[in-house]
């Protein structure tokens, strides 16, 4: 892919040296052969239409080809293939932190193994970074409010520079990293001399009940949320009947502003865990639902009939709320 | 009778009095141009958070008062019918007609600006003026009188979560609704110093029908800043108001 | 050496508008857009000056990879301060407040802009934004980029963010003040004769100018109203914790920021066409081309802005979008170096200072012109977006264009400016040093972005140091080339030889008239009857009746 990039580098290095130096020859040959001399006259010459039409049509030729080859290169990079090994990253100032779903984490340095697609799916703690790799050709500005994905597959091992590409304040320029590509073999040790503490997923599954979640999102059809075996990467439908794809962007926004989309036949009643979970968490959890979806070939059934919050049985937290309501009610206050 | 090229109030660089008109009415529209330039950029980033946090909007909206807000309304056009009346009477030579309707809309400028006040102030008392003083979020705890959104939701049949992130996203409604009435009050006060200089000029009998210049394009400044109004009264007052 | 070609001896005219009315308050509370364009080049040139410094001290850093001159935060202040300073205080304001002001009203036969009150209004608009600049530059400065991308800006930087944002946005109201003028000016003040169609380029070019200017400016002036009030009272406009979205902050900016790329470069351009074609005593290829490319490139320069976005978050339809409209905005740029080109064919060249500057200009245009289809290339943007192949390209179409075509009208209109002429020998050489210090300074950056050095950096991988040598070296020629002006030119007020009306010979109102112009610019409102540019042609263009 960097050599395809380099091909149209190559092409509009080689277009522009054309007609810079064509430019150039043509000023500097008219200057010396028409420069003012006695009894020189200027022959004046209003246009001509056909030359304008025709140095119009052939640079709008040339940018016409140009567009196409730099809109399928870039289209290519939007499309990570689906068994990309997976890199979460998460960028603050001024370090980058990457998770491996087998739990390994490395500060400022990725490793990746040669023939493999690697996709990066990256998020920001603070402000906007970029995650540029020179050597690969690609880059992706890292936001704080959504994720964001790039993807690449090494060729040769080696070290390759990491950079932040997006200003980000003080130590901006220190925000560099090494990309490790090793061969499959070294790889594989590399692997397994990490320490982990557990796989991404295994540290999700923790969060996932340490918070709570396992209260509503359950797979009985008493559960009062979404089931979310297999949820991962498949459609879901929500109240306004619009079909969304529960990708990772959709997770998080259902954890961090749960009232914006609630899922048909459920009622709005999930709290928002903004300000509880931190982005390395919400990576953990992510990995963690993902994971549902890998073990499970069965077809998506994550509704349960609908529930009358009046019905059930309320855990607790919900319960308090509501009764503090009728107080407040009762009181007037 | 001075002929329009040498009126007194004919300026150095036009040649008579119709170019000075012409030049001066179009510069007059291209400026209003800029200002609808600026405004687009704040109706535009409107749009985009009104479609994002609608549930939102709607509650801050039915928070404002629209008595006040159609008040307002009717005190501008009222202006506005002042306004066209001032430049009727400048048109005619009327001196009297004309300090009597400029002052006129000067009132009901000033009307204007005090009802605002009055809202500015109730949406203090209430916490909602955003930023750190916004209507700190323990929405089961915090809240007393009129003004809470958050119990206004439940009311509403909203749940608890529901209603707890809908409130706390009324912040941003309620930015825009500062930013945007912020910025056209300061375009009423300056169409108050207008009023103030066109004034002065009419009490020294300076406009009559070969040149009330000045008093037309004081009113199409001010017909402008009624018309942003226009907009700005349904898209914050109105939203959904019939739920 | 002087190369007039008369060789009567010259004289400054007994009254003018520069001895009319002496004392500062004839000059602070002046009417005339003459004096108007000189306080205005005097305080540019101050800018320019301020954001020179900047420059050679981030050159200077950059000498080896591991900034040893300053200290992180203060590098980044010294490349935000140069870019605030450059764009806002002196290359927007540049062709068309000294410019543009001065030889505008005298292009169309009018005695005055539409609102000379407004005219220095806006000056003093200027210098209240370049004060609240100043303040902030001396009171800890600002480190964000010029920029200004949340939520860095709005959220995480403790420096005077609120003032710099101030004083450019009163810089705007400036700029727009100036396009109004300009813009009725253009259409209801031309003089008996002048249609449309007879208008001297250099008008056609700052009339698009202006358009963009009245437009364009007024967004970023709410979006730096929203900026001020996000930072401080934290509405949670464009914070993410707030709900806000960061990208939209981009958006609104570069809708502004893009679109004044171009009304930094379509004045320059219309002053390139005024020299190419006096200097080969020919009228100009393609007129009615080149005053139409200047409107298209108006028009299309403000659908392209998230072409600045290509990796900041936008969906893969609009990147597309957003590209194939930067491609068609290049092509009216590229109509129009094709027909200066043109212009020279056939002519009768002569190399004076201008004419050696516009020369630059095209070749430098070209190449800065023709990297901007390299950014404008998805799938390599995302390669070399946010590296120096950015820096070099825009300092090509801003130093290499841009400045170079303000030297060149400088020159040019330098005589009928002040009635004396500057030295022949030392300009030349200013220009050729300009231009060999620019390339020197700028090509290698080319080479440096696509090796993937990142911009706003104040410490680098050690790779990249010899190339970042060879720039700084080129920049230290660059520093002479533009110093050289600054003292010649100011030498040439005292000393330089009477210019008579019209040293070059050329064709144009403004020679008409003695050098320095009489205040009210003619005696007598001139009709026109010819085509503008018509070298060659027994008929004169202006009856002064």
């Amino acid at each position: 892919m960097a050599g395809q990039v380099d091909a149209l580098y190559l092409f509009l290095v080689l277009i522009s040296t054309f007609f810079s130096l064509l430019i150039a020859i043509l000023i500097l040959y008219f200057a010396i052969k028409y420069r003012k001399s006695e009894g020189r006259q200027a022959q004046q010459i209003h246009g001509s239409t056909l030359l304008e039409i025709v140095w119009t049509v052939i640079p709008l030729g040339i940018s016409m080809v140009i567009f196409v080859w730099g809109a399928a290169l870039y289209f290519h990079l939007q499309r990570p293939p689906a068994n990309a090994l997976q890199v979460y990253g998460v960028a603050k100032q001024w370090m980058w932190k990457f998770e491996y779903s087998a739990g390994q984490r490395e500060i400022n340095s990725l490793h990746v193994p040669t023939g493999t697609p690697v996709r990066v799916t990256l998020i920001s703690q603070d402000v906007i970074h970029s995650f540029f790799v020179p050597a690969f050709r690609i880059k992706t500005d890292v936001l704080p409010n959504r994720f964001m994905t790039t993807w690449f597959t090494a060729t040769t091992p080696g070290t390759y520079h990491l950079f932040c590409s997006q200003y980000c304040g003080t130590k901006h320029s220190g925000m560099v990293g090494d990309v490790v590509v090793m061969t499959p073999k070294d790889y594989a040790s590399w692997l397994e001399s990490g320490k982990a503490e557990g796989s991404l997923a295994s540290l999700g599954e923790k969060m996932f009940q340490q918070y709570g979640c396992t209260t509503c999102h359950r797979p009985d059809s008493g559960a009062r949320g979404p089931n979310l075996e297999g949820v991962y990467g498949r459609p879901v439908r929500m109240q306004d009947n619009r079909v969304v794809i529960a990708d990772d962007n959709y997770i998080r926004n259902h954890i961090l502003n749960p009232g914006t989309e609630i899922v048909n036949g459920f009622q709005p009643i999930m709290p928002t865990f903004r300000g509880v979970i931190n982005e390395e968490q919400m990576v953990q959890i992510i990995a963690y639902i993902k994971s549902l979806s890998e073990q499970t070939g069965q077809p998506l059934n994550n509704r349960s009939t609908p529930t009358d919050i009046r019905d059930t049985e309320v855990p607790n937290v919900q319960q308090q709320m509501q009764q503090d309501n009728q107080i407040q009610k009762s009181t007037g206050k | 009778m001075a002929t329009t090229e040498n009126h007194p109030a004919l300026l150095h660089q036009f040649d008579d009095m119709e170019q000075q008109k012409e030049a001066s009415t179009f510069g007059m529209w291209v400026f209003l141009l800029t200002e609808l330039m600026m405004f687009g950029g704040a109706f535009a980033a409107y749009l985009i958070y009104r479609l994002k946090y609608y549930e939102a909007f709607v509650a801050g909206s039915s928070s404002i008062n629209v008595t006040w807000g159609f008040a307002n309304t009717l005190v501008l056009i009222g202006s506005s019918l002042t306004m066209a009346l001032a430049v009727a009477a400048a048109q005619k030579g009327n001196r009297r007609l004309q300090q009597l309707f400029i002052v006129a809309t000067m009132i009901l400028g000033v009307a204007f600006l005090g009802v605002k006040a009055v809202e500015y102030h109730d949406k203090y008392v209430e916490h909602h003026i955003p930023g750190n003083i916004f209507g700190t979020f323990d929405p089961i705890h915090d809240y007393t009188g009129e003004g809470n959104i958050y119990k206004e939701l439940l009311d509403r049949g909203q749940t608890p979560e529901a209603a707890g992130a809908i409130a706390q996203q009324t912040q941003i409604f309620f930015a825009f609704y500062f930013a945007m009435t912020g910025l056209h009050a300061v375009h009423m006060v300056i169409g108050l110093i207008l009023m103030t200089w066109l004034l002065y000029g009419a009490s020294k009998g300076k406009f009559g029908p070969s040149y009330f210049t000045p008093v037309e394009l004081g009113g199409l400044y001010w017909h402008f800043v009624d018309i942003v109004w226009i907009f700005l009264f349904p898209l914050l007052y109105l939203i959904n108001r019939t739920r | 050496m002087s190369t007039a070609t008369q060789t009567v001896t010259q004289v400054m005219p007994e009254k003018h508008y520069l001895n009319d009315n002496y004392g500062i308050r004839s000059w602070l509370l002046t009417k005339d857009h003459k004096r108007i364009a000189l306080l205005y080049l005097f305080s540019i040139t101050f800018f320019f000056f301020i954001g020179g410094i900047f420059a050679s001290l981030i050159r200077l850093h950059l000498l080896t990879p591991n900034g040893e001159l300053f200290q992180a935060d203060s590098y980044n202040k010294l490349f935000t301060l140069h870019g605030v300073n450059m764009i806002f205080f002196f290359l927007i304001p540049s062709v068309p407040a000294v410019l543009g002001n001065f030889i505008l009203p005298i292009m169309v036969g009018a005695k005055d802009l539409a609102f000379p009150k407004i005219n220095l209004l806006s000056w003093y608009i200027f210098i209240f934004g370049a004060t609240f600049s100043l303040i902030a530059m001396v009171s800890g400065g600002v480190d964000t980029g010029w920029t200004f991308y949340t939520p860095l800006s709005s959220g995480y930087v403790h420096t005077n963010v609120v003032t710099m944002a101030l004083g450019i946005l009163f810089a705007g109201f400036s700029s727009i003040f100036t396009g109004l003028n300009f813009i009725v000016t253009v259409h209801r003040m031309r003089a008996p004769g002048l249609t449309w169609g007879r208008l001297p380029l250099m008008v056609w070019a700052n009339y698009a100018a202006s358009l963009i200017m009245i437009l364009g400016t007024p967004v970023i002036a709410i979006t730096l109203i929203l900026l001020a009030l996000e930072r401080g009272f934290h509405i949670g406009v464009f914070d993410p914790k707030l709900g806000g979205d960061p990208v939209l902050f981009q958006h609104m900016f570069w809708f502004y920021s893009h679109p004044a790329v171009y009304i930094m470069i379509l004045p320059g351009m219309g002053v390139i066409s005024e020299i190419v074609t006096c200097f080969s005593r020919k009228r100009v290829f393609g007129y009615s081309f080149i005053a139409f490319s200047s409107i298209a490139i108006a028009v299309f320069g403000f659908v392209v802005w998230a072409h600045h976005m290509f990796v900041a978050g936008i969906s893969v339809y609009s990147a597309m979008v957003f590209s194939l409209l930067s491609y068609a905005v290049a092509i009216p740029s590229a109509v129009k170096v094709f027909n200066w080109t043109a212009t020279m064919y056939k002519g009768a060249v002569s190399f004076e200072t201008p004419m050696l500057y516009a020369m630059g200009f095209i070749g430098l245009f070209t190449i800065g012109g023709l990297t901007g289809l390299f950014l404008a290339a998805l799938g390599l943007d995302v390669h070399i977006h946010d590296t120096y192949f950015v820096v070099a390209h825009f300092h090509y179409v801003m130093v290499g264009g841009m400045v170079m075509a303000y030297l060149g009208g400088v020159h040019f209109w330098w005589p009928k400016m002040t009635g004396k002429l500057y030295p022949e020998a030392p300009a030349k050489l200013a220009a050729i040093v300009t231009f060999i210090g620019f390339n020197l300074t700028f090509f290698p950056q080319f080479i440096l972005g696509y090796m993937g050095m990142p911009r706003r950096y104040a410490i680098y991988a050690p790779e990249f140091q010899v190339l970042n040598v060879l720039s700084t070296a080129g920049a230290s020629i660059l520093a002479v080339g533009f110093l050289l002006p600054a003292l010649y030119l100011t030498w040439s007020l005292k000393f330089g030889q009477p210019a008579g009306d019209n040293p070059w010979e050329a064709k144009g109102l403004e020679w008409e008239t003695s050098s320095p112009p009489p205040t009210h610019n003619f005696h007598r409102t001139p009709v026109v009857t010819a085509e503008p540019y018509n070298y060659g042609s027994e008929e004169e263009a202006v009856v002064v009746s």
